[in-house]
């Protein structure tokens, strides 16, 4: 999405985007960025939550109207909730998991190779 | 049991160095490289915001109203923001399975929500469209065909200004 927006302001049309994964859209570069501070999926605030999706939309067209300048990051003050475990479960690779994703990562290559071997994929 | 900020690391998730080392852990030695860019484009309002056409843009797809479940092909569309969608393919997008849902689409596609701060007159109005576009591993696709394609979309409808919301 962080190269669309930049397609669309280099032809003329300023953007904001409003995402969640805030290295990857500051890495990529775009003019203007909200930041909600969520899990991914629901960076316009939480499901059913419409007092904050709608202070978040707010937030975005201030954004939008003000940025003097490319690389404009807000943080949003909307908070997703006081338990932050999604922070670190969110594709954890733990002790108890290492052996599982390692199994997983060999079933998936050998699937893609017969795949290849049968021309069911390039 | 409910876990607190721990201050000694970043408040944030870091997605860049999660993935490759979720990836990494499955076997795969090269890295995904995300897109990096030292410079940025800007483009100053042409009007003031309260006159402005909006488009908004996501990364759901639609489904296809033929077949059921089956979303359509990956390509970038446009769709009517009224009646408002009813349901859109998130499937196959990263998004936190865990901790959140997607049964709400404002909470990704904010068209209600946009609609409110037009009828208080926050921007001009919004554009009769919706924009869709694949999330795609290669960016070489995205930059020289889908981020066009999108832009003619926005141009046919007249838009001023865009809200694009990654999932």
């Amino acid at each position: 999405m962080g190269l669309t927006a930049r397609h669309l302001e280099a032809n003329g049309i300023p953007t904001v985007v409003v995402g969640s994964a805030r290295d990857v859209i500051e890495h990529c570069g775009v003019p203007r960025f909200l930041f909600t501070d969520f899990p991914l999926g629901n960076s316009c605030g939480r499901p059913y939550d419409a007092a904050m999706q709608h202070a978040i939309v707010g937030q975005a067209l201030d954004l939008l109207e003000h940025a003097t300048m490319p690389r404009t990051t807000v943080q949003s003050p909307a908070v997703w909730g006081e338990d932050h475990g999604w922070r670190s479960r969110f594709l954890a690779v733990t002790e108890e998991n290492r052996e599982t994703l390692r199994r997983v990562g060999e079933a998936r290559r050998r699937q893609r190779a017969e795949d290849k071997a049968a021309n069911r994929i390039r | 049991m409910s876990q607190e900020i721990d201050p000694a690391y970043p408040t944030f998730v870091g997605y860049i160095d999660r993935t490759r080392d979720y990836y990494r852990a499955h076997g795969y030695e090269r890295p995904y490289r995300y897109a990096f860019h030292s410079e940025v484009p800007f483009a100053p309002l042409g009007k003031p915001l309260a006159q402005c056409r909006l488009g908004l843009v996501t990364t759901a797809m639609p489904f296809d109203p033929g077949s059921g479940d089956t979303p359509r092909p990956k390509r970038v569309y446009a769709a009517p923001v009224d009646p408002l969608p009813a349901r859109l393919y998130t499937d196959d997008l990263s998004w936190d399975r865990e901790a959140t849902h997607m049964d709400d689409r404002e909470s990704f596609l904010p068209i209600r929500r946009l609609q409110e701060w037009r009828t208080a007159g926050r921007f001009g109005d919004l554009s009769p469209r919706f924009y869709g576009l694949p999330t795609e591993y290669a960016q070489r696709h995205t930059r020289e065909t889908d981020a066009p394609a999108l832009l003619r979309c926005c141009r046919e409808d007249g838009v001023d200004v865009a809200l694009l919301v990654p999932i």
